[in-house]
């Protein structure tokens, strides 16, 4: 088992005929992810790599009923259309991996998305990988290893640092999401984390922060309160960090005090949650954590 | 993108939210002639985009058109909390009958806008939220319906205002909101809207920050960034970068990594001259900038490079570096670190041009404190 998705994931790339989206169009193809057609607007008819190009979701959806994932490549500014059109399409995940999409754009087509039970990950975000069933997204595949560790990830980059530890270990990840690192995004912390609680193959989670925003906070809240039953390994980049610039007086009435360092680790210790000081520290502690389990 | 007080002020008033007079002044000339047409007893108000200007001596009351020529001119020539003043704005002084603090930004929690409102505004605003929160109406807005008109009736009646300044306030909730929207604004902040004596409803100040990814729609804003330094370059080229005060130099992909490549080489007990993101999917062109960029700065002895890539390409990267450090030349070292997406032909670029990239981000990090102690 693992979430969000495996072997019944089906995919369409919308945004695949760009320099990025036929690069790793092919490396998802290539690491046996069923991806079925892509659509680029004024492009169908065209093929990459033997799959077809449609003009719009709709059409790729026709051809192939199957699809029930897309991976969104567009440009920023076509983020929000790119969301209205999957989410009428019947798509029930879109994974955005576009970054700088404005803020407001995301609000709206996240809540569309949502009051359509449609789930969402990114924008500015990895993607997602099920280690040896499919990956959705940009990430380095052979980085990963199918096994018992659920990674959730606010930074791409450093989600591929920290799953190589765990890989080289020999636990390997049940499934790794990039939720993504913009202010505002579609399925956070708590929502992963629900997900690996039900996942039986998941034995531990490993959550990945970094400074600003109170998701790490609002994480450890959830975990405490909800007495989480696998144990959690944390890392916050930026403990070094110079203070973040302030965003007026009500940046400060939001935040209440949280999104340093301190307030987040501090969270996360009481909520019984191991934080690990550097990246590879991660791995010793799931090591310590997970002696006996077999991955 | 924060805007200055006097670009927020012409959006309220574009907007049709009442701001109070106001000029701005570039020289003392201008600030004389600017009270002298205002008349009467009149605040100085440095343009400043750094917070905490008031208590800084950045605003400032003068009686006569001469002082406030005088409070410009000093102004002028100076600094607030280390920011230049450019520009000064002249504006009536207004009496205040009580103030109200009126604010919409972005809730990350609620993944929507918030709209927040109090009736006792003015500089402590942050104080009243920790001690009495109860005084702070807090109003999440629905994307898809905006502000609905229930919202702004339970926004009036926790105001307890009544007669003209409710029809007022009602007007200004929607432009205000109406301007986040059109905007694109992070943050769109009245602090305070003035109840004056008379009834009306002014503000005395303006605070908008725009979205920098959202520039696209707004082309009059578009500007060229003016700042000097290493930041104020790096921003030019599109990086996001840290100045701070060390010699090694450092460069990742993705935020969080950045962050924790620094994080690493402090607790290796290095001392980080700067950090900067080359975002993702770099080309060779954008590394190559960025590795000038730093390897350029007087005070980089080495430049650590932490790439993980996934969008971006090692073989890239690689090329970029190599051609950075023949436009620099000998002095400075650089220690790469790379993984990832097309890792063993980066690799290969870099060995081919005497470069050796290091496996671990923690051994990267040892060596390039080593060579930065023995540079």
């Amino acid at each position: 088992m693992a979430i969000l998705v495996g072997s019944g994931t089906a995919v369409v790339v919308q945004g695949a005929t760009g320099r990025q989206g036929a690069f790793h169009t092919r490396s998802m193809l290539q690491y046996g992810t069923k991806v079925l057609a892509g659509v680029t607007p004024m492009k169908g008819g065209q093929r990459l790599d033997g799959i077809p190009i449609y003009n719009t979701v709709e059409e790729a959806v026709r051809s192939h009923p199957e699809i029930n994932t897309s991976l969104i490549m567009v440009p920023a500014p076509n983020v929000a259309d790119a969301v209205y059109e999957a989410v009428d399409a019947g798509l029930r995940l879109l994974v955005i991996i576009t970054e700088h999409v404005p803020i407001h754009d995301t609000i709206s087509f996240l809540r569309y998305a949502r009051l359509h039970g449609v789930e969402v990950v990114g924008p500015n975000c990895p993607g997602v990988i099920t280690p040896g069933e499919a990956k959705v997204g940009i990430m380095p595949g052979h980085i990963f290893r199918r096994g018992v560790v659920g990674m959730v990830s606010r930074s791409g980059t450093l989600t591929y640092e920290i799953a190589y530890g765990i890989s080289k270990l020999g636990l390997g990840q049940t499934t790794a999401v990039g939720i993504g690192g913009d202010p505002i995004t579609g399925l956070d912390f708590i929502e992963v984390l629900t997900m690996f609680e039900k996942d039986n193959d998941t034995k531990a989670v490993v959550l990945i922060g970094e400074i600003g925003g109170d998701m790490e906070e609002r994480a450890a809240e959830y975990i405490r309160v909800r007495g989480f039953k696998k144990p959690v390994v944390a890392y916050v980049a930026g403990v070094t960090a110079p203070p973040e610039k302030r965003m007026g007086h009500a940046g400060a009435i939001i935040s209440m005090g949280m999104g340093d360092y301190e307030s987040k680790v501090k969270a996360l210790r009481s909520a019984g949650v191991h934080v690990a000081s550097t990246p590879s520290e991660v791995s010793t502690l799931l090591s310590k954590l997970l002696a006996g389990v077999k991955a | 993108m924060k805007l200055y007080e006097y670009q927020a002020r012409q959006l309220f008033q574009a907007y049709g939210i009442p701001v109070t007079p106001f000029k701005v002044a570039r020289s003392v000339e201008e600030a004389v002639r600017a009270a002298e047409e205002l008349g009467g007893r009149v605040v100085v108000k440095a343009q400043v985009l750094v917070a905490g200007r008031g208590k800084a001596g950045g605003v400032k009351v003068a009686e006569t058109s001469e002082a406030a020529g005088r409070l410009a001119g000093e102004m002028l020539a100076g600094t607030v909390k280390g920011e230049k003043v450019r520009s000064v704005i002249v504006t009536p002084y207004q009496t205040i009958e009580k103030e109200l603090y009126l604010a919409i930004t972005v809730e990350r929690s609620r993944r929507s806008a918030v709209m927040i409102l109090s009736a006792e505004g003015g500089v402590e605003i942050e104080e009243l939220a920790r001690i009495s929160p109860e005084k702070l109406l807090k109003i999440g807005i629905d994307p898809l319906i905006g502000l609905s008109q229930y919202q702004v009736r339970k926004a009036l009646l926790f105001t307890s205002l009544s007669g003209q300044p409710v029809k007022t306030l009602e007007e200004i909730i929607k432009n205000l909101y109406r301007l986040f929207r059109d905007m694109d604004c992070e943050l769109a902040e009245i602090n305070p809207l003035a109840l004056t004596p008379e009834g009306g409803l002014v503000a005395l100040d303006a605070k908008i920050i725009l979205d920098d990814n959202a520039l696209f729609r707004h082309a009059e804003f578009m500007r060229m960034d003016e700042g000097e330094g290493f930041e104020a370059e790096a921003r030019r080229l599109g990086f996001s970068a840290v100045e701070l005060d060390g010699d090694i130099g450092i460069i990742g992909n993705g935020a969080g990594l950045t962050m924790a490549t620094m994080d690493m080489v402090k607790l290796k007990g290095g001392r980080p001259a700067n950090f900067l993101d080359v975002g993702g999917g770099a080309s060779e062109e954008v590394v190559e900038k960025a590795a000038y960029l730093i390897l350029s700065h007087p005070r980089v002895k080495v430049l650590f490079v932490n790439i993980l890539a996934g969008i971006t390409r090692c073989d890239e990267v690689a090329r970029g570096l190599v051609k950075a450090s023949r436009e620099v030349g000998g002095g400075k070292k650089i220690v790469v670190r790379m993984m990832g997406t097309n890792e063993e032909e980066g690799r290969k670029i870099l060995v081919d041009s005497g470069l050796y990239p290091l496996d671990s981000m923690e051994e990267a990090a040892e060596k390039a404190v080593q060579l930065a102690r023995s540079v």
